[in-house]
């Protein structure tokens, strides 16, 4: 008997896999790739007993062994080869009971390949209270494997499951489905050339490898041809035949009582869900809560955090003795820390409610109900609620995109929710926006700088909607895609599941994000600290002797504001500001704003720090009118105009409407797409597009 | 007739379907021929529509919809 065991955990999608799964090992689970595909592979453990415990591996649910793409090909490769590290001991397979004879083909594909299974009935209740009951004993005799009736939301029959796991299990020696019929030459070179251990796997994986493509592709292809096999043909004829065996074994054990009570529950809130005006008017309605939660209601622990922070880093700056280390420390470290940990209460809250939605079932009817407008931009029903969440923040949106099953509308999606106005450009079209219009102006009854910011808005929804239906072009998407998804019954949620969700986002945000952003942080701290050496050390001398003479305290405010502005733009920041001056004043931007265009990469709101900084403007920077007052009077000494006129601010406007300053999306994108492709990718089309943008607004108002 | 026509009410029994590799994937999900069928709900917009397929509901575009043939019970 085996010290540890790999199981794997296989079943339809809704089947009840992921409640299983957490029902089995809890908290005790990481999260990581199947390697070389970007397919998430989430890994458990389990104590079956004291000297044995289970490795259990989450496989993405499917309906049958013909995968929908190349990196589902490769996961189930791990039930097939033997000598693959991972190769399981055990399938445990889990059903739904109320839907049994489809979950079932599934299995018998699986059970045919080799691998000992055992049969999970879940979701009995459900099935009961329709009047469907299976006898297990009869349905095991039948399908010749271990079957037993659990309820895994409810967490039932988990003893039961460890006990099985623990018995010694052969393969299922009778195949369900004999491809006895096909030619035994052709069944040996297949399997030969597949490197498979029987006829089944061998084919199996040959017509999967001929759709997509691998290193064998290619000869599979023309073994095919001379033997004149047709794939599609073939697949279904054993999909039929699969299915009237497992008719024959669920007819024998199946008796069926009155009760058709749940099917009309679910029926009658369906009605009201998606009926054409209630429905709507609803799912507005959980849109516009999903969109509170995350800009209002997150912003008491956001400020918590924020607090926690800035306590512990003005203990640690009087703590420790002054100087570079202690500034890299608290300024750099631990005010990048601060910027990881302050997403924390955003992502929990907006995963709390999305986690609840996915759980009851609602968020398949959000993708039915959304589907007709979301698909012309290539776009899923589903996209909608990462694209309404990124008026908050795209950095849990872009998480929430997980949700949609196509590789492809998750991609697009994920592309384009940054450009939806986020949060944190309120900072910066407030004072934009109060340089453009005079306070109090009316345009009819309604205030003029409100319509201004509305109009940013939907220019934030128009361009992610123009850039997505571009994108639907350029991105490739593997097979020809059908919209056919099962709507699961509604059930109650299982808090149990939402707080090991909870858990999983918030450690994957921290860990596959957070290190990048404290990096960065930390870059452009030092790149606005240090500066070439003669410059800073004359800066520091001028106002030290300055302070010397002067010893008024109001005085020394304005002269510590002086000295910070003069650093920062003798600062390598402020080099590159100078540096880029030439590729930005066709936007009307000079090499100031070119300062602060590198200092917001860390986040959009930075660059009214940094206007203040830049301007002289000490104490509260939360003094807009200071601001603002100080940078509209500033003139362009070559031109003797004001440097931010109308088309400026207008073209700086559009420039942080359209552009990616946001390096923690950066992250998350790279670590939700698992590589650097994307992000980057993303980053330049953005950067493109606020920069074209920008020129032309700048070139029209001029 | 085919399943786009199909009105609220009216229950049917699947034939076949035309696109072959639209059948492979119904088949999957199973949708066999001599399966019951019936309309369950339309989205706000027209489309996909919500039938119940044996013993669940799964949504389906139009389009699709209309590549498969069905006959009233």
């Amino acid at each position: 008997m085996k010290q540890e065991l790999t199981v794997a955990l296989v079943g339809n999608p809704n089947s009840g896999k992921t409640s299983l799964f957490n029902a089995l090992t809890g908290l005790n689970f990481k999260v990581s790739n199947f390697p070389g595909t970007t397919v998430e592979k989430k890994t458990g453990y389990c104590k079956l007993s004291e000297n044995i415990s289970a490795q259990i591996i989450d496989l993405p649910g499917t309906y049958s062994l013909y995968p929908k793409s190349a990196d589902e090909l490769v996961t189930y490769d791990l039930l097939r080869n033997k000598s693959e590290i991972n190769f399981p001991d055990l399938v445990l397979f889990i059903a739904d009971s109320s839907n049994l004879k489809r979950n079932l083909l599934l299995m018998s594909q699986v059970a045919d390949l080799g691998v000992p299974v055992i049969l999970a009935l879940n979701m009995v209740d459900l099935a009961e209270k329709r009047g469907i009951f299976y006898d297990a004993e009869i349905l095991s005799n039948a399908l010749k494997i271990p079957v037993l009736s659990i309820n895994a939301r409810k967490r039932n029959g988990v003893n039961e499951i460890k006990n099985i796991l623990l018995e010694e299990h052969q393969g299922n020696k009778n195949k369900y489905f004999t491809i006895d019929f096909l030619d035994t030459h052709f069944l040996d070179e297949v399997t030969e050339l597949t490197d498979k251990k029987n006829h089944y796997a061998g084919l199996q994986y040959a017509i999967n490898a001929a759709n997509f493509n691998t290193p064998k592709t290619k000869q599979i292809k023309l073994l095919f041809e001379k033997y004149h096999f047709d794939s599609k043909l073939f697949q279904e004829k054993e999909i039929l035949e699969r299915y009237h065996i497992i008719d024959n074994a669920v007819r024998l054990s199946r008796s069926q009582k009155t009760g058709s009570f749940a099917k009309s529950f679910s029926n009658k809130i369906d009605k009201i869900l998606t009926h054409h005006f209630g429905g709507l008017s609803l799912f507005l309605l959980m849109m516009f809560l999903v969109f509170q939660a995350i800009f209002s209601l997150s912003t008491y622990p956001m400020e918590w955090v924020e607090i926690i922070f800035l306590k512990s880093s003005q203990w640690i700056e009087n703590s420790l003795p002054a100087g570079v280390l202690n500034d890299l420390i608290v300024h750099g470290i631990l005010a990048g820390l601060s910027g990881v940990m302050v997403f924390l209460p955003q992502i929990i809250i907006l995963f709390a409610f999305i986690a609840v939605l996915e759980d009851i079932g609602y968020m398949a009817r959000v993708g039915f109900i959304m589907d007709r407008i979301m698909r012309p931009f290539g776009l899923n029903g589903k996209s909608i609620v990462p694209l309404i969440s990124g008026m908050a923040c795209a950095v849990p949106s872009i998480m929430a995109s997980r949700s949609i099953e196509n590789k492809k509308e998750r991609l697009i999606t994920i592309l384009v929710t940054p450009l939806m106005s986020c949060s944190a450009r309120l900072p910066v079209y407030t004072l934009l926006i109060s340089m453009l219009v005079p306070d109090d102006t009316q345009w009819g009854p309604f205030n003029m700088k409100g319509i201004v910011l509305m109009f940013m808005y939907f220019i934030g929804f128009g361009a992610a909607l123009f850039s997505a239906f571009i994108f639907k072009f350029f991105v490739k998407s593997e097979t020809k895609d059908y919209f056919l998804m099962e709507l699961p019954s509604y059930k109650l949620p299982v808090f149990s599941n939402i707080l090991i969700t909870l858990y999983e986002k918030g450690k994957a945000f921290v860990w596959g994000a957070g290190k990048i952003i404290v990096a960065v942080s930390v870059i452009l701290w030092a790149l606005a600290s240090f500066g070439p050496r003669e410059k800073m050390h004359s800066i520091d001398q001028k106002y030290s002797s300055l302070n010397s003479i002067t010893l008024v305290s109001p005085i020394n405010d304005s002269l510590l504001a002086k000295r910070s502005s003069e650093k920062l733009q003798a600062s390598y920041a402020g080099e590159f500001g100078r540096w880029i001056e030439p590729a930005i004043r066709p936007l009307g931007f000079d090499w100031k704003i070119g300062i602060a265009i590198l200092t917001s990469l860390a986040a959009r709101e930075v660059f009214v720090g940094t206007m203040s900084t830049i301007y002289s403007v000490g104490g509260d920077i939360g003094d807009l009118n200071t601001i603002r007052h100080k940078m509209t009077s500033e003139i362009n000494p070559e031109t003797g105009k004001p440097v931010f006129s109308i088309a400026a601010v207008l073209s700086l406007l559009i420039f942080y409407a359209f552009a990616l300053q946001c390096m923690s999306t950066v992250s998350i994108v790279r670590s939700e797409t698992k590589s650097w492709r994307w992000a980057l990718i993303q980053f330049v089309y953005m950067t493109a597009l606020a920069y074209l943008s920008s020129l032309a607004v700048f070139n029209i108002f001029s | 007739m085919n399943l786009s026509q199909l009105k609220y009410g009216q229950e049917a029994i699947v034939e076949k379907v035309s696109d072959n590799e639209l059948s492979l994937k119904l088949l999957e999900m199973g949708m066999l021929p001599g399966e019951t069928v019936s309309l369950e709900n339309i989205a706000p917009f027209g489309d996909p529509i919500a039938i119940r397929v044996g013993e669940y509901k799964m949504c389906i575009r139009l389009e699709d919809a209309s590549n498969i043939e069905i006959k009233l019970k």
